[in-house]
């Protein structure tokens, strides 16, 4: 325990220091990781030693979270739009690359089993450390972005069957039937459904990835409502915890990448109203755990085999990165992605993936590669993903500004916005209301409600309703705070909107707020902290009933309303005066008592001259005073 | 001096018009110049009478710019006439606020210049339409520039229409000259 405690203290310590320093600099928290561990590692200060290794496995799970989160974020239909560049590009970046570094291998000497062995496991790149350093830096909606995104998918599908295929790459047949058990040892220890005839086996396959996706749909939603309905965070929390191990065990189970498994899991849920809530619970469990996986790849780099054989070590990492930088250009030619989105493209995918670690282990147990050359290509792989962020800062500051847009250049629009413009917190009476004229006037919105209940019946009317607490900063952002333009905060506790505005305020200072508010001081309180569309929720139909009570005592419709229309202008504008000193009681009684006066005196004298209003529209009086004589 | 001028801008499906797209854009960065999207500011016809009178004021020409719809201008410039121009504010014995002003109409029609005019399919010609407001005016004790219409919008070509803007922010200068 006290060991578990220590080194746990070593890690955070190392990633609270050197994150901020690198994000300070600009190189993005993943480099500040790396750097992290390299300076914790066994080459520097020694604090932390083999058990570098075992982190690195238990840190993977971050990566498996990540794929769950982007799941969510995307729904099936943009799944469905990616398809081309998922198989196309994707499937040939695998085979280009598979065939480019099997060849250099070749001419290395090697025998052909062990090239293609290669070539198969340098084909991957890291998806920990392209997508978080893409989400960070905002890229992931560019072209590139996409494109990477669907390549990176792409890989995570083949590292199954790289599995399967690397054991029969082995050159000693002899030992074929105790590779055949190592493999199913090591790829997963808790794969029973691997030592099924195969038959059996892709029933198995078919049949989890059924029930993950129906068990998705219909039972998980299900038991979210009754955790949200008890209103306990971090029993959801733990709930979603849950989902995300125990689709990752069931996928081990069957033989699956938990990492795909996740993802389909994220997508399954994506359309389902408890979306934000989930993706905002396992944000920072997967945020902590990437770290984890990005300091021990640093720590694992072996630098006194790098220095022993330092020519060797670099010319493997820039071969690497110009053979699978060289690959992706072409493809990305091919796609006709312009230059400079291109160029981030091959550069962002460059380097070798954390998969590679585990086939390069594989690969050595199962007697595919000998030792010595899987720890020249582990050092090599955890080199080329340190330099993937230089690469990236390179193209960011030298590339990017020079990047000329010729004006037909623009890209389709192949992704459309998934986030909408307008938030609207709180789906009551009020909120339903003003969200069904946004729609109904071709607005979409996104709309979070606490009451899980009110949220399951406005599923099923067909509106769009999210299961999410907007006061909590990390749901509003998951919600698409950053990129809207509008929130409209409805909730009916007059004080849990005043909190949620001053919170939004202070962390989305771009969003115009438009806020509900139950009386005056609400208002006033709304207005004081610099809200400046209030609505005080019972002033309109106060204002409609009476003047339908002017018109049933006689008097004209026109002059009714335009009475109303009147009194509510000066009323508002009365609030707003109010709000200024309404701290100071006296001060607000006093001015209050008079602009009460003026109002009232003001429509008063209409009534001695006749018309509704105080405006001397339409009124001939005066006219008959000066020609009538 | 400058003379400044004041658009009273009134089109109440501004997003679907191509012309007056073009024109406002023509005049809203002119020196001097206030464009007033009186659909804009006052979309319940809640006239702020008060605000309109104090605009009118610190301007010494007054544009109506607006489409011609059913042979008159569209029904909030029609109300702002009706409660802006109070008696004894800008007519009658007292009512000489707006007195040496000039004022200007600026309108589009859909139908061509020939169909304007005695011999035309609608008889009379554009002024003549415009008797109400060019009497108002004169009320007001305001002098009455010649109506400058963009006729035959239906039928216009996008070359057609930005030289109708360009002669558009000519007239708004001329009129802003000191």
């Amino acid at each position: 325990m006290q060991s578990f405690l220590l080194s746990a203290t070593v890690y955070l310590a190392a990633a609270v220091v050197a994150v901020p320093i690198a994000k300070r600099f600009g190189l993005g928290s993943v480099l500040g990781y790396l750097i992290a561990g390299v300076v914790i590692g066994p080459s520097v200060l020694g604090f932390v030693g083999a058990e570098g290794q075992d982190v690195m496995h238990a840190a993977e799970f971050g990566v498996v979270m990540m794929l769950f989160v982007i799941g969510l974020e995307l729904e099936p239909a943009l799944l469905w739009r990616l398809r081309g560049a998922l198989l196309g590009l994707g499937g040939l970046q695998v085979l280009g690359t598979t065939l480019a570094t099997g060849a250099a291998a070749l001419a290395f000497g090697l025998p052909w089993q062990q090239a293609l062995a290669i070539g198969l496991i340098l084909a991957l790149s890291s998806t920990a450390i392209v997508l978080q350093t893409m989400q960070e830096k905002g890229w992931m909606k560019t072209d590139a972005g996409q494109k990477s995104f669907a390549v990176l998918l792409f890989q995570d599908l083949a590292v199954i069957p790289i599995l399967a295929v690397l054991p029969l790459l082995a050159l000693a047949p002899e030992s074929a039937s105790v590779v055949a058990d190592a493999a199913a040892d090591h790829s997963n220890p808790a794969a029973w459904a691997e030592h099924l005839p195969g038959w059996q086996r892709a029933l198995v396959t078919l049949g989890a990835v059924a029930l993950l996706v129906g068990v998705g749909r219909s039972v998980v939603p299900a038991i979210f409502r009754v955790i949200a309905r008890a209103r306990l965070r971090e029993t959801f929390t733990a709930a979603a915890l849950l989902l995300v191990i125990g689709i990752a065990v069931l996928m081990q189970l069957v033989g699956l990448s938990p990492a795909l498994g996740t993802f389909l899991g994220g997508v399954v849920l994506a359309t389902s109203e408890f979306r934000h809530e989930l993706e905002s619970d396992i944000e920072p469990f997967k945020g902590l755990l990437l770290g984890l996986f990005f300091i021990a790849v640093g720590a694992s780099i072996d630098f006194p085999l790098i220095g022993a054989q330092f020519t060797l070590v670099a010319g493997l990492v820039l071969g690497l990165l110009a053979i699978k930088a060289l690959v992706l250009w072409v493809l990305a030619r091919f796609a006709k992605m312009s230059s400079d989105q291109g160029l981030l493209f091959a550069l962002a995918l460059a380097q070798g993936g954390e998969f590679c670690f585990v086939l390069l282990s594989f690969a050595e147990q199962n007697a595919v590669l000998p030792t010595r050359v899987t720890g020249l290509l582990v050092a090599a792989v955890a080199l080329s993903m340190a330099a993937t962020p230089l690469l990236l800062l390179f193209w960011e500051r030298v590339i990017a500004p020079r990047a000329v847009r010729e004006p037909g250049e623009e890209r389709e629009m192949d992704t459309p916005e998934e986030e909408h413009a307008v938030i609207v917190v709180g789906f009551g009476d009020f909120g339903s209301s003003v969200g069904r004229l946004l729609n109904a006037s071709g607005v979409e919105t996104t709309v979070l409600e606490l009451d899980s209940d009110r949220v399951e019946l406005l599923r099923r009317l067909g509106l769009r309703v999210y299961y999410g607490d907007g006061a909590r900063e990390d749901v509003m952002r998951s919600a698409g705070a950053e990129r809207a333009k509008l929130v409209i905060l409805c909730l009916g506790d007059a004080e849990a909107n005043l909190a949620l505005a001053q919170s939004i305020r202070k962390h989305f200072p771009h969003l115009t707020i438009l806020a509900r508010a139950a009386g005056r001081l609400a208002a006033y309180e709304l207005i004081e902290s610099g809200v400046t569309h209030v609505y005080r929720e019972s002033v309109d139909s106060a204002m409609r009933l009476g003047a339908d009570a002017l018109r049933l005592l006689g008097r004209r419709g026109h002059a009714a309303w335009r009475a109303a229309q009147h009194f509510r202008r000066r009323d508002d504008e009365n609030m707003r005066r109010l709000a200024t000193v309404f701290r100071d009681r006296a001060a607000h009684t006093s001015l209050a008592r008079e602009a009460i006066a003026d109002l009232e005196a003001s429509m008063r004298a209409d009534g001695v001259s006749g018309a509704a209003t105080d405006d001397t529209a339409w009124d001939a009086e005066s006219l008959r005073r000066e020609f009538g004589g | 001096m400058p003379r400044p001028v004041l658009i009273l801008f009134a089109h109440p499906s501004f997003e679907k018009s191509r012309v007056h797209r073009q024109l406002t854009r023509a005049v809203r960065e002119l020196p001097d110049v206030t464009l007033h999207d009186l659909y804009e500011a006052y979309p319940d016809h809640d006239i702020d009478v008060k605000r309109e009178q104090t605009l009118l004021v610190a301007h010494e020409v007054v544009v109506f710019q607006h489409p011609f719809y059913w042979y008159s201008v569209p029904p909030l410039l029609k109300q702002w006439m009706d409660l802006v121009l109070e008696h004894g504010w800008a007519y009658g014995s007292q009512g000489d606020a707006l007195r040496g002003k000039t004022r200007q109409v600026a309108m589009t029609a859909g139908g061509r210049e020939m169909a304007y005019g005695p011999d035309g399919f609608n008889r009379l010609t554009f002024r003549e339409f415009l008797a109400p407001v060019e009497a108002t005016a004169r009320l007001c004790g305001m002098t009455f520039n010649e109506p400058w219409v963009v006729a035959g919008t239906h039928a216009m070509t996008p070359a057609a229409i930005t030289q109708a803007a360009d002669g558009y922010a000519a007239l708004i200068r001329r009129l802003g000259a000191p």
